[in-house]
């Protein structure tokens, strides 16, 4: 038997604990920023399918979700930064090789289109509301009129603000557990299911309470594939990344992730959506609540496990 | 011209001279190092075989903490040396995460901050602080691309290995076995 001891000489008791670098602000900005894309996702979608009407609450209430969560979501970033007085270094430059570039440029479209699509409906909330000044009514006859562009470049920017966050962790080979493609479309897949759920949360309206129920259940299903394809991914691959995986599987991360990401987070809401699809009738925030939840705790295990996942040399 | 360095396992008896010279020389803060000595025991006794290593930044020629730098603070000079530039810097941490080796650390002043292989001494034609002070001469340090410098010199003689080759980062500090 072969046993290995490593006995760091590093002279400081900094450095070690220190490589925990990104702490609680991170994953609470990937679940804002994540929900903030699912519920602007539906949102300019249904718009462009000219359901504006049938879906009133996903087209013009539960937008105003996002801006609310983006601004605390950046806000969580800037409280991160640890060099703040330089933060605008990021807005000087566009590194199409660092995710964290281009996702800092989406975060500034986004933030500003999902202000503007809110602006314009408004007197969904207050419907006496008047813009005071001339320039800014202006302004809003100018985003009505190209409103349909206006939902595209949402629809577009809210998808790449889902998969960024998840392209940001897989960019990093240095932490195994983060470096898999699959990262990337299951973080859209787990933002867009809290959309859908927050939708179904907010809306009064029965049959769009529904129609998000089944689209909540679809991508709970294909989230819940991407799960199990990422753990037979690491385990088909290299010792480090079966390391990862095993903190999942028996590890230090096991009982977390699979009863607040697997079972609460996806399987019981997902039975609770199928309950109310064949008819019985569920509680909406139950499910709702479940979802918003494991997308939640889904982030912070995974950047907090990520960083405990490395190469042994 | 590309810098390297290379550390002898066989001579380091893991004083960490190194790793004070480097502190005084480069005025790392309290409670910091840009450098460390690691120590590996291994088989089991009472056959058991130790090895000391010097380490520090491994200035890669693929180095992931240049990729994910969103603002390009941290960049890669003549040489092949890999800096920051801390007012660039936001310290977002995106490099500390991405270093397979954990070289870097965030400096209490708020920007990142890690080995620079004594730029300033080696632009001089000095050596670095840690080369230069070792008491067993057990670090080299020089550039690959000429034949005569006591890295590639030292290199051609002996075996060598570099830190976690299959992480693609293409290192340039090398150990000497």
């Amino acid at each position: 038997m072969n046993e290995e001891l490593i006995i760091s000489g590093r002279e400081n008791l900094m450095v070690d604990p220190q490589l925990h670098i990104w702490h609680w602000p991170i994953p609470l900005y990937l679940f804002l920023g994540g929900l903030a894309a699912g519920v602007l996702f539906f949102a300019a979608l249904y718009y462009l399918m000219g359901k504006e009407n049938e879906y009133r609450s996903a087209v013009r209430r539960v937008p105003f979700l996002a801006p609310i969560a983006l601004v605390l979501g950046l806000a969580a970033l800037f409280y991160d930064l640890r060099h703040k007085a330089f933060f605008w270094q990021l807005y000087t430059t566009i590194r199409l090789e660092s995710p964290m570039s281009w996702g800092a440029w989406t975060l500034l479209v986004i933030t500003t289109a999902s202000f503007i699509w809110c602006a314009l409906h408004i007197r969904e909330f207050f419907p006496g509301w008047d813009w005071k000044y001339n320039w800014l009514k202006d302004l809003e006859v100018f985003f009505n009129k190209y409103k349909k562009q206006l939902a595209w470049v949402i629809l577009i920017f809210a998808i790449i603000t889902g998969v960024y966050t998840g392209i940001l962790l897989s960019a990093f080979n240095a932490r195994p557990l983060w470096n898999t493609s699959v990262l990337g479309p299951l973080f859209l897949a787990s933002g867009l299911s809290a959309g859908a759920a927050a939708i179904v949360l907010m809306s009064k309206n029965r049959e769009e309470r529904l129609l998000f129920t089944k689209i909540d259940l679809i991508i709970l299903g294909v989230e819940l594939f991407l799960i199990v394809h990422m753990f037979m991914g690491f385990l088909a691959s290299t010792q480090v990344q079966i390391e990862a995986a095993e903190l999942f599987l028996g590890g230090p991360y096991t009982m977390v992730f699979w009863i607040f990401v697997v079972i609460l987070g996806i399987i019981i809401p997902g039975v609770l959506d199928l309950m109310e699809l064949r008819g019985k009738h569920i509680p909406a925030v139950i499910p709702g609540v479940l979802v918003l939840l494991g997308s939640f705790m889904f982030r912070f295990i995974f950047v907090f496990a990520g960083q405990v996942s490395r190469w042994l040399y | 011209m590309r810098y390297a360095m290379a550390v002898d396992t066989k001579k380091c008896v893991g004083c960490s001279d190194c790793v004070v010279a480097c502190q005084t020389e480069n005025n790392v803060p309290i409670g910091y190092c840009r450098d460390w000595v690691v120590e590996v025991m291994d088989g089991t006794y009472p056959q058991l075989e130790i090895e000391l290593r010097s380490e520090r930044c491994n200035h890669c020629e693929n180095a992931p903490c240049v990729r994910c730098c969103p603002t390009g603070a941290s960049h890669i000079v003549d040489g092949g040396i890999v800096l920051v530039k801390p007012n660039k810097c936001i310290g977002c941490g995106a490099c500390i995460a991405s270093c397979p080796y954990d070289a870097r650390y965030p400096h209490p002043e708020g920007y990142v901050d890690k080995c620079t292989f004594c730029v300033h001494r080696v632009s001089q034609g000095m050596k670095p602080a840690c080369v230069s002070v070792c008491p067993t001469k057990c670090m080299y340090f020089g550039d690959l691309d000429d034949p005569n410098s006591d890295v590639s010199m030292v290199l051609k003689k002996r075996k060598y290995k570099t830190l976690i080759p299959e992480a693609g980062t293409k290192p340039h500090l090398y150990f000497l076995i």
